[in-house]
């Protein structure tokens, strides 16, 4: 099946209902649509957060979020696909990401959707430096973001 | 000739963006980093981290990867974003 995909970079905050909307219009054949946004928070890895600074690699960014995508398509049916990552200067309780995946059914939405976070926290090139009261720091990649992507396997050996 | 390129801690650690290496190719992603050792000894311990990641021309590849005249390596530490 052609599924139809938006992928966005961008400095600018985004707003879910237009996504939302644009995920539903002239959308007759999908049953579901599950969506997942992403957060700044106040604490992170025991540290008082006042902002965030997101650098990325641009000329990497939209090709590797382009290619977890695709990989999610070779394993469900899906139809619309929606990645948007903000980069530059964000402030608590701003958004950073948004991922929204549609389907005739709820299971591959579900499915999809966590595999695309998965993926995209471990191989989509973006690095956060947290503003503190302690200063700037580099956040550390967590374990627990790299043993997400095992439960998914590698379907090429399957 | 081939663009070398530094992201997010490893290029403040090193205070560079990047340079342009000339080098006999292919040769592998350790031989890259043994050149840019040469270029700059005190870049030894950060580009020995294990955790150092390698992307060529934009895809992620592991150390033994073969790169060609014109590629662009990018090195960077695992990603964040998300």
């Amino acid at each position: 099946m052609t599924t139809s995909i938006s992928i966005s970079v961008q400095n600018d905050d985004f707003d879910v209902a237009q996504e939302y909307a644009a995920m539903r219009k002239d959308n007759t054949q999908d049953g579901a649509i599950v969506f997942f946004s992403g957060l700044v928070r106040e604490m992170n890895q025991g540290r008082d957060v006042t902002g965030l600074f997101l650098e990325h690699y641009p000329a990497m960014t939209e090709k590797a979020l382009g290619e977890i995508v695709a990989q999610a398509c070779t394993r469900w049916p899906l139809s619309r696909i929606r990645v948007i990552h903000r980069v530059g200067q964000l402030h608590i309780s701003d958004q950073i990401v948004f991922v929204a995946v549609s389907s005739s059914h709820r299971e591959a939405a579900f499915t999809a959707c966590h595999f695309i976070m998965d993926f995209l926290k471990n191989q989509a090139p973006f690095w956060k430096k947290e503003t503190t009261q302690q200063g700037n720091i580099w956040v550390d990649a967590l374990e627990k973001d790299k043993r997400a992507i095992d439960k998914w396997g590698n379907k090429n050996e399957d | 000739m081939i663009k070398v390129l530094f992201f997010a801690q490893l290029r403040e650690q090193l205070n560079s963006q990047g340079l342009e290496l000339t080098l006999a190719t292919p040769c592998d992603i350790n031989a890259i980093k043994h050149a840019l050792i040469e270029h700059n000894s005190q870049w030894h311990a950060h580009l020995s981290q294990d955790t150092i990641l390698c992307a060529v021309n934009q895809t992620m590849v592991d150390n033994r990867h073969l790169v060609q005249d014109g590629d662009e390596v990018a090195f960077f530490p695992p990603v964040t974003g998300g």
